[in-house]
């Protein structure tokens, strides 16, 4: 009993704590309507953020050792000719995927 | 004789929003987060935890990285105050997010609080790129009611369909994961396509290269200076910085050519 009402105010506690760090900017800025700054990053910090979440996921892979991040490589490059070719987030995902795990479960 | 079926010409922002089409938006998500939410609903059983611990946390917590982080500090019998500290570090990048989400949020009252409290890497990923795609479009840019509405739906939707694929994963991880024969091994290569094949959209969107040229400076000088652990934080704060100055800079170029 005693560890259950401690179990309930972890979980609550983060709940809590990752809440504030996703409301503190609406709370913060709500009212600074259309301030340049604000329009500039909404418009520029998106793709700047969706590279670093990129690099993020990649960046355990030891470039520089051996055959170490190939399969990575590979299956990327298919995604962005997939979806230069047909532009379907989809089918370019699920190409990359696919060839991704054949080639990790067969190595 | 026929009515033309618009649905077919129309791409993603000009169809009306309907569970369907949220559903495609979302289906990455559905092949990251069932394999991610498994493997911590397996790791929280194994410390002998009974599955809906795993599943009330996916509802109530809905953060990856802190939930990874939780069976560490459960482990070790972490204070309150403690577990709010690291929480708050580790999840303060989201600070970032909503900064670049502000006018763009068109869910309304309790809607609009739960898209903030499941904004999550991927949500944010997923609504920015729907916004950038069809502003670039023109589809929004006279902000008529019944636009901002559908979007708003939209990021509605979005978010309750990532939240329950991560609670989904959390259960079935906690309550099968040992169970479980189908090799998953390189599933989780759909959250890295998704960003992949976001950044491809948010290029073709803003037309512009410096912001992942500011990105990639950023994101090796973290990895090269600081461990791996903490690139995320590090490198959106180094970003946030240089495109603040870019944009001082530019402002400074238009008083002086006018």
């Amino acid at each position: 009993m005693d560890n259950s009402l401690y179990l309930i105010s972890f979980i609550l506690t983060m709940s809590v704590a990752t809440f504030a760090t996703r409301a503190t900017p609406f709370i913060l800025f709500h009212k600074q309507g259309e301030h340049p700054v604000l329009v500039f990053l909404g418009r520029y910090l998106p793709p700047a953020i969706m590279l670093l979440l990129l690099i993020y996921c990649v960046k355990d892979i030891n470039w520089f050792v051996g055959k170490e991040g190939v399969n990575e490589l590979t299956a990327l490059t298919v995604v962005t000719v997939a979806h230069l070719a047909f532009r379907n987030p989809l089918i370019s995902i699920l190409l990359g995927t696919g060839l991704y795990m054949f080639l990790k479960q067969g190595s | 004789m026929t009515i033309p079926n618009h649905s077919d010409v129309a791409s993603v922002p000009t169809e009306p929003v309907s569970i369907t089409n949220s559903f495609k938006t979302t289906l990455p998500v559905l092949f990251g987060y069932v394999p991610m939410g498994m493997a911590f609903g397996l790791l929280l059983a194994d410390q002998g935890y009974a599955w809906y611990w795993a599943t009330l946390m996916g509802v109530v917590i809905f953060a990856g990285a802190a939930q990874f982080m939780a069976i560490g500090l459960l482990a070790s019998h972490a204070g309150l105050f403690e577990v709010a500290l690291t929480t708050l570090l580790l999840n303060s990048r989201h600070i970032f997010y909503g900064l670049s989400l502000i006018h763009h949020l068109k869910a309304k009252g309790w809607r609009k609080l739960y898209v903030i409290f499941g904004l999550t890497d991927e949500t944010y990923s997923l609504l920015t790129a729907h916004h950038a795609i069809s502003s670039q479009q023109g589809e929004l840019t006279l902000n008529k009611p019944s636009d901002n509405q559908e979007e708003g739906l939209f990021q509605f939707i979005v978010t309750a369909l990532n939240h329950s694929y991560w609670i989904l994963g959390c259960t079935f991880g906690a309550l099968l994961g040992s169970t479980i024969t189908f090799d998953t091994t390189g599933l989780d290569f759909t959250l890295p396509a998704l960003f992949m094949v976001l950044v491809i959209e948010q290029y073709k969107a803003t037309q512009k290269l410096f912001p992942f040229s500011i990105a990639l400076v950023c994101a090796v000088a973290t990895l090269t200076l600081f461990d791996s652990d903490s690139m995320l934080l590090i490198s959106i704060t180094m970003t946030l910085a240089l495109l603040l100055g870019k944009q001082q800079l530019d402002i400074r170029g238009e008083k002086s050519n006018g």
